[in-house]
């Protein structure tokens, strides 16, 4: 083989450069994500429960939040029907900030885990700017 | 390639064919839910049906919302100030005393509100009159027609309504306006809010917004803010309704428009 040297170097150092992140990550504890409830709203409530279960919030709150939106920006409707049959209004701020006011303990957990930044926050008011706000 | 007239025929019969086949599984696809944004699968386990969602039985319900602005009531500037405060309180629109400054509600002079009533022997009064200005809500909005992302959009009720999720910022609404009712943030408007209303989310930069009559008051059932705030000056309703409050207070007075010869048919009447 012509130049085997250099493409062997070559390979070497490029599937070095390649799984460079997993040499870097070796040895460093892969801390998972742990969304806080130590809220003092939730701290308050006898049975912890979300609008819909767990499992569900934790699989579809993007999609909840969507459908959420479109109701009530384009169809001028306010209100959730929970599957058990509770009311809630559909507002980020009104309902979901008023138990979840821990956006660093609770959103970011997850969030930062995987590597996505919402830009909810562009626009609505984060619950600890509303703490800054005296409220 | 050598391709003969029969072989191109073949050809494309067989790529229409395929095409209007994968039209057809895509409709059929469609009725199974295949490819939908939703995870129905979890929805169903979960035991969620789509759409639990309802208006508020208080909402209010009209089919083209419109407002009667009384500019005889208004006397002093505090008159302008209580309704113009009001509404940049709680939208948290910004203050930038630049050409970038952000408005919803704001006043102007008559010559400048109805230049094409302009004349140089007007009634003192009218002449140095200042006048409330806001989106005129129109009934045919050119905004609407020209967005091209459906970012603004007409509600049920007539608002012309805006979903900032949607906006691109490409300004082809403020292009379209007639009556400059429309506003872009050039930049990050929070630091030009005086304090931030926990209740009502702010906008970001690249976004265009205007005045939506209060929508999010109206669906609890409460009135526009500025209307409330105006102490009758300003009388809101249905104007399709012929016993609303606002087409009984326009059939005995004598009301303008602005620009009413472009045919947009604003909802925003003056009684001069
Ligand atoms: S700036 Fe936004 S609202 Fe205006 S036309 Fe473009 S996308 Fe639509
Ligand atoms: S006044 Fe301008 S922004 Fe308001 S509905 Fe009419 S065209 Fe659209």
């Amino acid at each position: 083989m012509y130049n085997s040297g250099k493409i062997i170097t070559g390979l070497i150092i490029f599937v070095g450069l390649v799984t460079l992140p997993f040499w870097y990550s070796i040895g460093k504890a892969n801390i998972k994500p742990d969304p806080s409830l130590n809220t003092p709203v939730i701290n308050q409530m006898k049975v912890k429960h979300c609008i819909e279960s767990k499992q569900f919030m934790i699989d579809n709150h993007m999609e909840l939040l969507n459908e959420w939106r479109n109701a009530v920006v384009r169809d001028n409707k306010t209100i959730y029907v929970s599957t058990t049959g509770q009311y809630f209004t559909m507002s980020l701020e009104d309902t979901c900030f008023h138990c979840h006011s821990n956006e660093k303990q609770f959103c970011n957990q997850c969030h930062s885990y995987v590597n996505i930044q919402p830009y909810c926050w562009e626009c609505h008011v984060k619950p600890a700017e509303e703490i800054a706000n005296g409220h | 390639m050598d391709i003969d007239k029969r072989k191109f025929l073949k050809v494309i019969g067989i790529t229409s064919a395929l095409w209007v086949g994968s039209r057809f599984t895509g409709g059929l696809s469609s009725v199974f839910g295949i490819g939908d944004t939703l995870d129905k699968k979890a929805l169903a386990d979960a035991g969620f049906e789509i759409s639990k969602t309802l208006p508020d039985p208080k909402a209010l319900i009209g089919k083209q919302w419109a407002v009667a602005i009384d500019l005889r009531q208004f006397k002093t500037p505090d008159d302008y100030k209580k309704c113009i405060n009001v509404c940049d309180k709680i939208h948290n629109i910004p203050d930038i005393h630049t050409k970038q400054d952000v408005k919803w509600i704001w006043e102007e002079p008559y010559d400048n509100a109805f230049p094409e009533q302009h004349n140089n022997y007007m009634e003192g009064q009218l002449k140095d009159k200042s006048v409330i200005l806001m989106c005129n809500q129109c009934e045919f909005p050119p905004c609407v027609r020209v967005c091209p992302t459906g970012a603004t959009f007409k509600r049920h009720d007539g608002i012309v309504m805006m979903d900032y999720h949607r906006c691109i910022g490409c300004r082809y609404c403020m292009a379209g306006c007639p009556y400059g009712s429309r506003s872009f943030n050039f930049r990050d408007p929070r630091p030009f809010i005086k304090k931030i209303d926990p209740d009502y989310p702010t906008r970001t930069k690249g976004v265009v917004e205007k005045c939506d009559f209060c929508a999010e008051r109206l669906d609890k059932g409460l009135m526009p803010a500025c209307v409330e705030a105006s102490k009758g000056a300003m009388v809101f309703g249905d104007i399709k309704d012929p016993n609303s409050d606002v087409r009984r207070i326009l059939s005995n007075n004598f009301s303008i428009r602005r620009k009413p010869e472009l045919g947009t048919q604003p909802n925003v009447f003056y009684i001069i």
